[in-house]
Formats: C-alpha cells, structure tokens, sequence
C-alpha cells in the first residue's frame, strides 16, 4: 500500500491578534501517514486542531514547522501547488460558499476550466462527476435551490471533476440535515469503493467513523488515538475525556459490563449490540 | 417577499433566445437601447415596444414575470412619470393649486414611462434567458481587446458573474436575519424615514458581515480548485455563433437603423 | 389548565393562485400546556419551520388559528409585535444576526424594542446573561471577538432577555460537537426547571428530543403524524421508522432484543433505562 500523503512533525501556530498576546498554537507536532484508497476519518471536539490539520493537506496552510507532503511533494514548493491541489480536492463546511455559478453544470466544470483541460474532455468529465455523484438529472438547474446535501454532492462532483487522489471533506456534513449527512456519506464511501479514491472525513459526529477504515482522534494539536473504528470506539472513558461521545449502542455495553456482564466493546451497530447483549443475557 | 425581486433571475430554456451567443444577446440589447433613444414618435415607439413584444414571446416569458421584474424600478418610473407631468411647461390642460398639467407634460410622461418600462424589460429579458456565467462570458470576448490597455477583464468578469450568483442567496439571507430581528422585536414599517434607516442596522452589519465571510470562503474553494486566474482557462461551453446569431444581428441592425431613419424624416 | 398555546386548524399556502402553490402546514391542531417541554420532530419539508414562525405571529396563517393565553394572535392585527415579545423564537443559527459593538448592546436589543430602559433593561441583559453563562467581563466585548459557541449564546441571551412566556428553540445544537450539545442542552434544561417557562424545542435528533423533553410533536408532510410523551411516541416505532423517521438507536436496539425472544418493553430510549431492564430481566433468570 503506498502512501498518498505524509506529515513530519507537523506544527502550526496561528498569529497572535493584538499585541502582547501569544500566538495560538494549532498544531503540535503531528505525523500522519494516509494509505492510498482509505478511508480515514478525523475526529475531536472543535478546538482539538482537526480543522486547522485538514488544511495543511492541500496547501490552504502552511506549516510552521515540520512538513507535508502529497505523493511525494511538499506543500510549501510553490511550483507543485496547483499539481498538489489537483489531486487532494477538498470540500468545505458551507455548501453556499463553494457556488460559483447559478447552473450546476457550470459550477462542476470550473475546475477543469482552471487546469486548461480542453472543451470536448470537460464535458466527459462533467457528466461524468454528475453521475458518480447520482446528481445527472440536476445538470441544469440552479445550485442555489438544492437541498444541503444536494449541494454538497455538487461541489463532490466539482472536485471530482479534477481527477483527484484524494477528497477531504472538512466538516462537510456538520450544516446538513440527517437524510443530507446520509446522501454525502454513501456518495463518499461509494467513490470510495468503486474508484479508489482515498477519502479523509473531518467531524465530530462519531456515527460517521462507523464504517471507515480507520480513525484518528485529535485533541489539543496532537494525536490521541489512532486505530480501526472498533478498537477506538471501546475505549469509553478516554473518548469522553478527549470531549467526545461514543454510540448509544457501545454506551448501553459499557454499563452492562459494568454490571458484570461480559460483553464486548466493539459491537457498535444495532444489530451486533442485540446479538452480544442476548447472548450474554442466555 | 424580497423572493419577488427576480433582478438577475435566470430561467433554463430552449427558445431561439436561450440558444444564441451571449455576445449577439448583449450587442442586441445595445441596438435595443439606441433605438428606444431615437424613437420620438407613435410610430417609432410602437416599432420599439413591437420589437419587445416579439423578443418576449419567442423567449417565452410569461407576463407575470415581466410585470415582477418591473418592481424594483415602480418608484424611479412613477417618479419620473410625476416629473414630467406637472413640471412641463406648454398648454395648460388642467391646473392642481401650484401644479400645471399640460399636454406637452402628458406625452412627455407617457414617453418617459414607456420608455423606462420597455428598457427595463427589455434589459430583463436579457438576464432571462442567458445564465450569468454565459453573460460575464460574452462580455469577457467582447472586452477582450480592452486587456491589451492592461485592463483586467478577465477579473472584472469573474467578479460580475459571482456577484450575480450570489444575488437570490444573499436575498434568501436577508429575509433570515429579517425574520430574526423582527422576533425580537424590530420594526421595519413605522416610523419617519430617519427611523426606518436605523432600523437597518441590525439587517446590514450582519448581511455585511456574512457576505465577507462568504467572500473568503468562496476564494478558498476556488483555489482549491485550481483556480489562478484567467491564464489558460478552457470553457465548457465555448461561446460560437451561428447562422441564427448573423440573423438576429442583422435584423436588430435594420430596425434600429429604420428608427433612426423614420425619425430623420419626421415619422 | 387552560394551554398556553393553543393551534386550531392551522394552515398555511405559499404562493396562492401561481403553479408554485404549496401548503408548508396543513390543518394542523395541537396544544402547548403551561410550563411544558415540548419537542418537536420532522424532516425538512415537514412543515416545522413555518410552523413555528406562525406561533410568534412572523407568518399569518391561510386559516386557522393560533391562540395564546386563550387570545388569538391576530385579533389586533397592529399588536403583532407584542406576541413576540412573549413567545421567544430562536432560529437556526442564531449567531448569524448579532450586530451591536457590544455583547450588551446587542442582548438589550430585545428589551429595548419592549420599551425598557434604566435598570429594569440591565436588570434583564444581565439575568439573561447569567443563563446562557456569559460573564461579566464579556459583556463589553465586541460580540465579534468571541468564539462560534459563545456568539450562539449571546444570541440566545439576546432573546431570553425579552423574559417570554414561551421559548421556541430551532435546532439550538446544529453545527456544535458533542461537548458543546451536551452544555447547551444542560443550559435549556436548567433555563426550564428554574423559570418554569415553557419550552418548545425543534430538533433532527431523536436522542436530543427524547431525553430532554415532556412531550413529543412529530410531524411529516405538513400534518402533525402524532404526539405524545416520548414512550408514547417512541413505543409507536413501526409507524415511525414507515414514515421515513427514526427511533433514538436505543429503541432500535430494544426492538431488536425483542425479536431475539427477550422480554423487553420497547418503548425505551435511554441506555439507562434499558440498563435498568435488562439487569432486572437477569435477575429474574438468575432467581429461577
């Protein structure tokens, strides 16, 4: 498995606000190493650094300290940038923010435009993104009328349109109803499976980490835990200290195992949980 | 409320409208315009509004909508409709305590008014039935020559068409924060107008406020994809004419042409 | 008692007479008692948010009725602002409206559109203040300075100043990690117990409503699907889970032990509660 994007004691500060303050530190050393065609997902309460991390992958930050580096490139070589940028797509937060045009099929093609790709492969590209994000129907509508997690799969497709590695999707479904965070999650694990893309989700939802490959818990600039979603979840107590939840199904385990029954920690859906709990209940 | 306001409202279609060059809808809508400026008379003025008509049926836009897009500009027509009628000097039909009414006045205002209302729609149309990056587009190649004086068109046209864009979000904004301090309480309706200016506050700080915000984030995003500026930029759609543009072009040339023309000779 | 609140046959159409035509809230009937925590949960498009713009007179209602305190609303059309200076509507990201220089200013907004002036609006920004937990030393801040979770609170204060008699809540928590949820929710539970007002409060989460609240309002579709108390609602699973809805994950764990052949009462949906079952469940087979 090879390595899509690496960080080396990465360190990030931002500048003070008025004079005599300090700068306050984001980062605080992290080394993160993403495998190609994962899907990772960040977590940490807001304030833990994840946000500032993510915008390190694609150059929106520079280090302080330390280095990033995407497929081999540094993020501070300004002559890799738009390359860097091409394969890490990120999407943001505020699906209104990242609309440039009021016809969806304009909107997906802006990114091609920027890289000079001619106008016949535009098009493939186009309606391609379109309909690896099931939003082909939409081609000429106007974004602004969307639903939340419409628009969020638009600007999926917009990033998609760049052919790229990687997709960060910072805090994407944190404005999004439920039926919405559900939309860009399936699309996410779907480009994940089908084109090997390498997806990094960044929330604070813990319901989102149940199907990834791995997580990542980040608190005050550093990693706290790192591992697969089940080993992470069954560790109760040190996700609520880190200001985190954990699933209701892994909260009703960890009473009952403190009632002494033995049970497992790492049965996070529904259907796991019902099982363990009527089996240790026999 | 404010979603009437449908001022740089785009509507998907497939009419000969929709499907020509931005750039032949643009130099139309300037022949448009010196028409309107020459035409002086019934007949030069019914050419103009026949003119209009035929465009609005053939972009199939319906009434309704032509009517809404007038609402943002009732003051400025009536206005200017008022200001012809009673401070025009001529033979005085009528006579209001210090206010005249003469004939001359009253042409004068139809004049006016009717021709404030055919530019506006005529204007309106144009946003109808090109999107607004097709718009900034056909203006960006008409302007093209200017970027040898070193005047960033490029720039100019990616500003325009993002502010359009934006235009039905920040209204859809306004009407939130609105809704949000009338629940505490706001009066936006009574008072002197002295009043209802500082009323306003609490909708533009934060409007202004949001729309910065917007603003950076949106940059962001952009780079994100690559953007860098005009160099090199390809488009999806290309902006080409076609028979129908030499058509309508040609066509806009003669009418206006005849307008000027009749009106030389005094029609 | 008399409800405080009460909504007979409320409808509500956009665009009357144009092919947009659509009723957002559709005969909806429903009473709010005094004092009571009432959740209310639906999808997007079910008709929550003009609902709840109509129970502080912001929209008029097609027909129907809103009555408060046994008055209707719009009895004295003129009168309209002084609904809402006793029925508190918060809406969804609330922070995005601050605009006073000051976190103090801007609370006394509210007040101050009420015609309070002297100390009994500082007595009223500073009690609001004290909810939400702002202290005093940033109440001369620039509301601008402080963090996301801090701005939402003076907004909250902003209206908690204008001491209502109901407080209607939208989606308080969006956009907040577990940690801030949990804080605010703590803050809306005490405002509740100790003020004795009522509560309405609209929510996507079943777990947020149905831990917090007295009763339920679902709605779905522009009609009111049910209410009742969150066993009430929650036992009425099935019908829920049809609709397109969810159940908080711990009714669907009980519901999912049941039809592994334990005797659980499904209607439950604290981990706690379920917890409490289950040990009694071993117990019982324990004794055997």
């Amino acid at each position: 498995m090879s390595t899509i994007l690496q960080t080396e004691n990465l360190q990030y500060l931002y500048p003070a606000v008025e004079e005599g303050e300090q700068a306050t530190v984001a980062l605080r050393g992290v080394d993160l190493k993403i495998e190609k065609g994962s899907f990772v997902v960040i977590l940490g309460h807001n304030g833990s650094g994840k946000s500032t991390l993510s915008k390190t992958f694609n150059a929106i930050l520079l280090p302080s300290t330390g280095s990033v580096c995407v497929e081999g490139m540094n993020t501070a070589d300004e002559s890799c940038l738009l390359d860097i940028r091409r394969r890490v797509g990120m999407v943001f937060q505020n699906p209104d923010n990242q609309i440039v045009s009021n016809v969806v099929e304009e909107d997906v093609a802006f990114a091609p435009e920027n890289l000079g790709v001619p106008t016949a492969e535009i098009r493939q590209r186009v309606d391609l993104a379109l309909g690896a994000v099931g939003m082909a129907e939409f081609a000429q509508h106007a974004p602004h009328l969307l639903s939340g997690g419409q628009k969020q799969r638009i600007a999926i497709a917009g990033v998609i349109a760049m052919e790229p590695d990687c997709i960060v999707l910072d805090e994407a479904t944190a404005m999004l109803d439920p039926t919405g965070r559900r939309e860009v999650l399936s699309t996410a694990h779907r480009l994940n499976r089908e084109k090997g893309i390498t997806v990094i989700l960044i929330t604070h939802h813990m319901n989102e980490a149940e199907d990834a490959d791995r997580v990542v818990v980040m608190d005050d600039g550093k990693i706290a835990m790192d591992g697969a979603p089940r080993e992470i979840f069954a560790q109760v107590e040190e996700l609520r200290s880190l200001g985190l939840t954990v699933p209701d199904t892994v909260d009703l385990l960890d009473r009952l195992r403190r009632d002494g029954l033995d049970l497992p920690l790492d049965a996070l859906t529904v259907d796991e949980c019902a099982d363990a709990v009527a089996a240790a209940l026999r | 409320m404010l979603k009437d306001i449908t001022l740089g409202q785009y509507f998907p279609g497939d009419t000969i409208a929709h499907r020509l060059d931005p750039r032949t809808k643009l130099l139309l809508v300037v022949l448009y315009i010196v028409g309107l400026f020459c035409a002086d008379s019934v007949l030069t003025y019914g050419i103009m509004a026949a003119v209009f008509l035929t465009c609005a049926r053939i972009s199939k836009v319906g009434a309704r909508a032509l009517v809404r897009g007038l609402k943002p500009v009732l003051l400025i027509i009536l206005f200017t409709g008022i200001l012809n009628l009673f401070f025009t000097p001529g033979d005085y039909l009528y006579q209001l305590g210090v206010l005249h009414i003469s004939r001359q006045g009253l042409e004068m205002a139809v004049r006016m008014v009717l021709r404030i209302m055919l530019l506006i729609m005529g204007t309106f149309l144009l946003t109808y039935t090109t999107s607004p990056i097709r718009l900034t587009d056909g203006l960006e190649q008409l302007m093209g020559g200017l970027k040898k004086l070193r005047v960033p068109v490029h720039e100019l046209a990616m500003m325009m068409s993002i502010a359009l864009r934006f235009i039905p979000t920040l209204i859809e904004e306004t009407d939130k924060i609105m809704s949000a301090q009338k629940a505490r309480g706001a009066d936006f309706e009574s008072g002197n107008l002295f009043h209802k200016a500082k009323a306003l506050i609490p909708i533009l700080v934060p409007l202004f406020i949001s729309a910065f915000r917007r603003a950076d984030e949106l940059a962001v995003a952009m780079e994100c994809r690559c953007y860098h500026g005009g160099e090199g930029r390809t488009k999806l759609n290309p902006l080409k004419y076609a028979a129908r543009d030499y058509w309508a072009l040609a066509c806009g040339a003669v009418i206006t042409a005849g307008v000027i023309v009749l009106g030389r000779f005094g029609f | 008692m008399e409800p405080i609140l009460k909504v007979v046959h409320l409808t509500h159409t956009y665009g009357i007479g144009t092919p947009f035509e659509r009723s957002a809230v559709e005969d909806m009937s429903f009473d709010v008692a005094d004092g009571e925590f009432l959740g209310i949960i639906g999808h997007t498009g079910s008709g929550k948010s003009t609902l709840i713009q109509h129970l502080n007179g912001l929209l008029k209602p097609t027909s129907g009725k809103i009555l408060l305190e046994g008055k209707d609303i719009w009895a004295e059309p003129k009168k309209i602002r002084n609904v809402r200076f006793r029925v508190g509507l918060v809406f969804q990201y609330p922070e995005y409206q601050l605009f006073e220089e000051t976190v103090y200013k801007d609370i006394a907004f509210g007040p101050a559109n009420m015609g309070k002036t002297g100390d009994e609006l500082d007595r009223c920004v500073r009690e609001a203040a004290r909810l939400v937990g702002i202290r005093d030393d940033q109440l001369e801040k620039s509301p601008f300075e402080l963090s996301g979770g801090q701005k939402r609170r003076v907004a909250l204060a902003g209206v908690l100043a204008m001491e209502p008699r109901v407080l209607i809540l939208d989606e308080p928590t969006a956009g907040l990690d577990p940690a801030g949820r949990e804080n605010l929710l703590a803050n809306i539970r005490d405002y509740h117990r100790n003020k004795n007002g009522t509560v309405i409060m609209v929510s996507h989460s079943m777990e947020e409503v149905a831990g917090n609240v007295d009763r339920i309002l679902v709605l779905k579709s522009a009609h009111v699907l049910m209410q009742g108390t969150p066993r009430e609602v929650f036992s009425r699973a099935d019908e829920l889970l049809s609709a397109g809805l969810d159940v908080p994950q711990i009714t669907r764990v009980a519901i999912a032990l049941k039809e592994r052949g334990l005797d659980v009462d499904s209607a439950v949906y604290t981990a706690e509660d379920l917890e409490r079952q289950l040990l009694t469940l071993r117990k019982g087979a324990a004794g055997c």
